[in-house]
């Protein structure tokens, strides 16, 4: 499966969109979900709280394991997917449509830090040897 | 280095997704691990257990060695073919590994060990026989690959295999084993399903395994075992019990005898012991997933879980946990996950068996 060229990535396997009007979609790529295997359990951060950069807002169980979701920027959380929560499975069948939550960036220029698909790529290739 | 079965390369041809379990390159599963668990509880599902050591034990003092060396009693074991579940018990009570026994005639019985216990185990009964001078032959036989064939559909798929051998498995009880030559079926398993444990030469493995395939048995990875097992609440080795706890505290008394005046390796530490503690099934009430080692609150003092996972069949987590006694199946308890506090429900297990939920 291809790596999003429109995306921003982390080296801890979250993806990040960048939207319109400045906020943030975040959600776990597809090279995680495929590691995890089958989910079974999203638990996503409440809206309105504030995460610092790398900070554990929300977790991701398959039958396997738990894993940790981190904030890829400091922001606040102003939505979170219901959705996922209630159909775990759907971050399977589309990595990239489930997202979990999203966050206004407490400073727009730190996403330009992320990584961006070809960097992510790599990562990603690197883990596999 | 990791070990590697005789189906090695069959389950990298499959696509596996493959791990380094207990040092053996194992299959954990093939495509979804959710998928390969309903297919053993609704067809039949294939998985290799070669990592498993069988060890023949052959000699007229076997009963008499295993009568000594199990916390089960092999006098249990008259007619050939029987099989029994025991541990294998150190001086102090605590459990070396659980193991089945089988007993095909009074100069041979075969034992089969847990992949991570294989050494130790062997050591162990190596040990034994020479320190009583029990003069038995023990043979690891690493030139045989088993196959587990289980799920309802299972004595169909192993017949379309291996057409006639209905004429030996239709009548082959739970539980008990046939040896042809270097073919060895054992009605057995570890789903809770009907199903057999198939050992054949090691060479033999890649072409039975895809005619096995051919007949529609699909390819369950460990990931799904582990699931399978836990439902069918069925101990793990390593997680639900070890060398450091006792037998009595881990949901295994019914296979400790202590009913006969035979002495066995870990009876007296076992008699001397106060167990304070039991295993007990949880059904999570609330969102979330158990995990073994999350502790457990109860009434009665805290406890901790020893396998948990999602079970697939019952859409909810379940868990096996050690907790003190006086704790019943309809209690409510409390499970630590992360931050939070979450409801558990106790519960008598198995959770399932032959495909039906039994909570």
């Amino acid at each position: 499966m291809s790596i999003p060229a429109d995306l921003k990535y982390t080296p801890s396997h979250e993806w990040v969109r960048v939207e319109a009007d400045g906020t943030l979609t975040v959600g776990i790529t597809h090279h995680a979900q495929d590691l995890l295997g089958d989910m079974v359990f999203v638990e996503s951060p409440a809206t309105g709280r504030a995460l610092g950069k790398g900070e554990e807002c929300a977790v991701v169980e398959s039958v396997k394991a738990a894993s940790d979701v981190y904030a890829p920027v400091a922001g606040e959380v102003i939505a979170a997917n219901g959705e996922v929560e209630s159909s775990p499975e759907s971050v399977n069948q589309d990595a990239y449509a489930a997202w979990l939550f999203k966050l206004k960036p407490a400073n727009p220029a730190d996403v330009d830090a992320l990584l961006d698909a070809a960097a992510y790529q790599k990562l990603v290739e690197s883990d596999a040897h | 280095m990791l070990k590697q079965t005789p189906l090695n390369i069959t389950h990298r041809e499959l696509g596996a997704r493959m791990v380094d379990f207990g040092g053996w390159d194992m299959p954990v599963n093939y495509g979804s691990q959710i998928e390969e668990h309903h297919a053993v509880r609704t067809g039949c599902g294939l998985f290799d257990v070669s990592h498993m050591l069988p060890v023949d034990l052959e000699g007229a003092e076997v009963r008499a060695f295993l009568r000594r060396l199990m916390a089960n009693n092999v006098d249990k074991l008259q007619v050939s073919g029987k099989a029994l579940y025991s541990c294998m018990l150190n001086e102090a009570g605590g459990v070396i590994d659980d193991l089945i026994i089988y007993f095909m005639d009074e100069n041979w019985f075969r034992v089969v060990a847990n992949a991570g216990c294989a050494d130790k185990d062997l050591a162990w009964m190596e040990r034994m026989n020479a320190e009583w001078g029990a003069g038995c032959t023990l043979t690891p036989r690493r030139d045989l690959a088993m196959i587990a064939i289980q799920g309802p559909d299972a004595p169909r798929v192993l017949n379309h295999a291996l057409p006639g051998v209905d004429s030996i498995t239709a009548t082959l009880k739970p539980f008990t084993a046939a040896a042809m030559g270097e073919m060895f079926i054992a009605r057995t398993g570890y789903t809770g399903e009907d199903g057999f444990e198939a050992m054949v030469l090691a060479k033999a493995a890649p072409f039975f395994w895809r005619a096995l395939m051919e007949a529609g048995g699909k390819p369950i990875g460990l990931g799904a075992r582990d699931t399978l097992r836990l439902e069918a609440g069925m101990n793990l080795y390593g997680q639900d019990m070890d060398e450091t706890a006792n037998p009595l505290e881990s949901g295994l008394a019914w296979t400790v005898d202590l009913k006969t005046e035979r002495d066995f390796v870990g009876r007296s530490a076992l008699e001397a012991s106060e167990v304070t503690q039991q295993l007990v099934g949880l059904v999570l009430v609330d969102r979330g997933v158990l995990r073994s080692h999350q502790k457990v609150h109860t009434k009665n003092g805290d406890g901790e879980i020893t396998s948990g996972t999602f079970s697939p069949t019952m859409q909810q987590s379940i868990a096996l946990a050690r907790v003190p006694l006086g704790i019943a199946p309809g209690d409510e308890v409390e499970v630590e996950i992360r931050d939070k506090a979450l409801r558990a429900k106790v519960v008598k297990y198995p959770f399932v068996r032959n495909g039906k939920v039994l909570i």
